[in-house]
């Protein structure tokens, strides 16, 4: 059986936010506009959470990209009341768009944040609308979104592994966010197979989980040499 | 009753009666008022609905906003009748004779109110039956795991056995108006609200059972209704929301409430209807003893939560306790203390404060009070997440604002619909009363001085006949 997980290594990270433009052209997220933006609308799906250490001059600034952990026990999933997110067998939180009425929930239960709704109907205005990826559904006003793990990929990945009759590879299937980091930091695969690259990044001493004490079990890892600061103030 | 009534029971049923043939100018003015804000309740929904639910201003990390807070705080305030009434029936206090009708249509109403917001609430409205078990093609159920979804429960039956509550009291009045009402649509109205009641024995019989199995049975139903909406918060994780103690808490606060507002009404209710002979002093005394206790518990059980909080040093916990005492939401914070606590106490201590003017003014400051609660609950917790990148700010935008207020004239265009139309004091409860005191009932001792002049009244069966 596939878990699909990610990890993320904080001492490579540049904080140049290719992951976060990748992530919104591969899955036609809005793009809200600086009114909604300021009232704290904006709707990536991955952010780069940004802290500053020390004090001026001696200031060092620390980068952590955040998306949906795709938790093992995921305190959004009970709560929505007509399963528009679940867990799915490989180890998504899958979101069913069609079936998602608004409560808004899932986001309250969620300890990372991750999630952001669609306050409107998308509008993609010409030439936007000629990039949208066809693989990805532009979803409606009132509707609940996060991060799927590019499950599109990954279903184009297990299609053509199962046309070739062979198994998915490891690092055949490539998130959009990994794809497009510069400096290679985050890994995508299986963690159930041990000799994945993710699994083997997440058996580094350096490793850890995001408020990791909740025990959501989170499927992204992050590894960090220096100790990480949860940061909370 | 302190005063003695000198009124045999005809003369009673005629004089409260009476007062519903009276048209008081104070009435229409209260109806055109409260319809005009029920188009601003209406106007602001479509225009949500037409637009989306981005005309509001929540926002992430504040997802639940002031329709929220006006679900819990209109839920609450419905707590002011079918529970109280259920109470004082179950416990037989006479006082309670005059109080019933009036508690009883406050809470349908601010229950059909708050079992609105959450719909109010959805993003895609139009499919808010997704909720519902039905039976569908795609064998597809809501998840029963989902507070939400045992919200709905609870609030249907709820909504349910309120409208039973209020309604089986209602029949014998409602012959009685039939039998007064000239042929035509009106004597029709009453004539279908009164189910062909004749007022036999057996008709009594049955009326008073049911009625004394749903005071039973309605009591659990209202704790439970408010431990619900308490667990669409105390469920989550969410640090500010996760605590053991809503549950009491909330049903406490929602009694609070609720015997806030009925202040409020009563003391309208006795000006407006000049019912100061059926709505004596001796009840807002006793109401009055009620709401100085409900103000305590209220303050230990938010003192409790609180000092549990502060006390177990989770930083998480701590951030949002801190932004509620000392930091951008201590103003609310206070200003609740003060109309929940301090003013309830300092003037309901004394019997002098317990008189109508005082009592309905520190049951407005209470409403305010409470309503700040909800707000104190759902905002800052969630404006305080545990990433401290996502902190967030919440204002509403006018549509929220419309709809609340709107809300508040949808509420009392209901309530005076109903009181034009039927008795808003139980007639035939209030003869029973009447009865018990002159013959010496098994109440008698709770209704003060024995009248004198009751010798007159009939059997109880009189009512429709």
């Amino acid at each position: 059986m596939t878990r699909w997980g990610m990890a993320i290594d904080l001492d490579r990270c540049t904080g140049c936010e290719a992951c976060v433009v990748a992530c919104a052209a591969e899955n036609n997220i809005q793009t809200v506009g600086e009114e909604q933006a300021r009232e704290g609308r904006a709707m990536h799906w991955l952010r780069i959470e940004r802290y500053y250490e020390g004090e001026f001059p001696n200031v060092r600034t620390r980068f952590m990209p955040v998306l949906c952990q795709q938790c093992g026990a995921a305190p959004c999933e009970p709560v929505c009341p007509v399963y528009a997110t679940y867990r799915n067998p490989e180890g998504l939180n899958a979101m069913v768009y069609s079936r998602c009425i608004g409560t808004r929930f899932c986001a309250n239960n969620c300890p990372y944040t991750v999630r952001v709704f669609n306050w409107f109907d998308a509008e993609f205005p010409a030439p936007l609308d000629s990039q949208l990826n066809p693989d990805v559904s532009v979803r409606p006003g009132g509707v609940m979104e996060k991060c799927t793990f590019c499950v599109q990929r990954i279903q184009a990945g297990k299609d053509e592994a199962a046309q070739e009759e062979r198994e998915v590879a490891d690092g055949e299937i490539k998130t959009a966010c990994q794809q497009s980091c510069p400096t290679k930091a985050i890994a995508f695969g299986d963690l159930e197979d041990p000799d994945s690259e993710v699994s083997r990044w997440a058996e580094s001493p350096r490793a850890f989980s995001l408020l990791g004490d909740l025990d959501t079990r989170p499927g992204v890892v992050y590894l960090s040499g220096t100790e990480w600061r949860e940061p909370a103030e | 009753m302190t005063d003695r009534p000198q009124a045999s029971a005809r003369a009673l049923d005629g004089e409260l009666l009476g007062r519903l043939d009276r048209r008081r100018p104070g009435l229409l003015v209260g109806s055109l008022a409260s319809g005009a804000l029920v188009l601003v309740f209406f106007y602001c929904w479509g225009y949500q609905i037409a637009n989306g639910i981005g005309v509001t201003g929540i926002n992430r990390p504040v997802f639940w906003g002031f329709y929220i807070i006006n679900f819990v705080f209109w839920i609450g305030i419905s707590h002011a009748g079918t529970l109280i009434s259920a109470i004082l029936r179950v416990t037989k206090a006479e006082w309670r004779r005059p109080v019933t009708r009036s508690a009883e249509a406050i809470t349908l109403f601010a229950l059909a109110i708050g079992g609105l917001f959450p719909l109010i609430h959805l993003g895609r409205v139009t499919i808010f039956y997704y909720m519902i078990p039905y039976p569908n093609s795609r064998m597809l159920w809501p998840n029963f795991r989902s507070p939400l979804v045992w919200d709905i429960a609870a609030i249907t039956t709820y909504i349910i056995g309120s409208a039973l509550y209020l309604f089986l009291p209602l029949i014998p009045d409602a012959a009685v108006m039939r039998d007064r009402a000239a042929a035509g649509l009106k004597k029709r109205f009453y004539a279908v609200l009164a189910l062909g009641w004749r007022g036999t024995s057996q008709q009594w019989h049955s009326l008073e059972w049911g009625i004394r199995i749903l005071a039973v049975a309605i009591i659990p139903v209202a704790v439970s209704v408010h431990t619900i909406v308490s667990w669409d918060f105390a469920m989550t994780q969410t640090p500010g929301w996760k605590s053991t103690i809503f549950g009491p808490y909330f049903v406490v606060g929602a009694i609070f409430s609720g015997i806030a507002v009925l202040m409020i009404a009563m003391a309208l209710l006795r000006r407006g209807l000049a019912l100061d002979r059926f709505l004596t002093d001796r009840v807002f005394n006793n109401l009055g003893l009620l709401f100085v206790t409900m103000s305590l518990v209220w303050g230990y059980f938010t003192f409790a939560e609180h000092l549990t909080v502060w006390y177990s040093g989770d930083l998480f916990e701590k951030n949002v306790h801190h932004v509620l005492l000392h930091g951008d939401f201590a103003v609310p914070f206070w200003t609740m203390v003060v109309v929940n606590l301090v003013i309830p106490v300092a003037v309901l201590s004394f019997p002098r404060g317990r008189r109508p003017l005082p009592t309905a003014l520190v049951g407005c400051g209470v409403l305010v009070g409470m309503w700040l609660e909800r707000f104190l609950i759902v905002v800052p917790a969630l404006s305080t997440p545990r990433l401290a990148y996502s902190i967030g700010d919440y204002l509403p935008s006018w549509v929220e604002l419309g709809i609340m207020i709107g809300a508040i004239g949808v509420f009392a265009c209901l309530y005076f619909t109903f009181t034009q139309l039927l008795p808003i004091v139980s007639v035939w409860e209030m003869r029973e009363g009447w009865r018990h005191a002159a013959g010496g009932g098994e109440s008698g001792r709770t209704s003060g001085a024995a009248p004198t002049a009751t010798a007159a009244a009939p059997a109880p069966g009189g009512g429709g006949a």
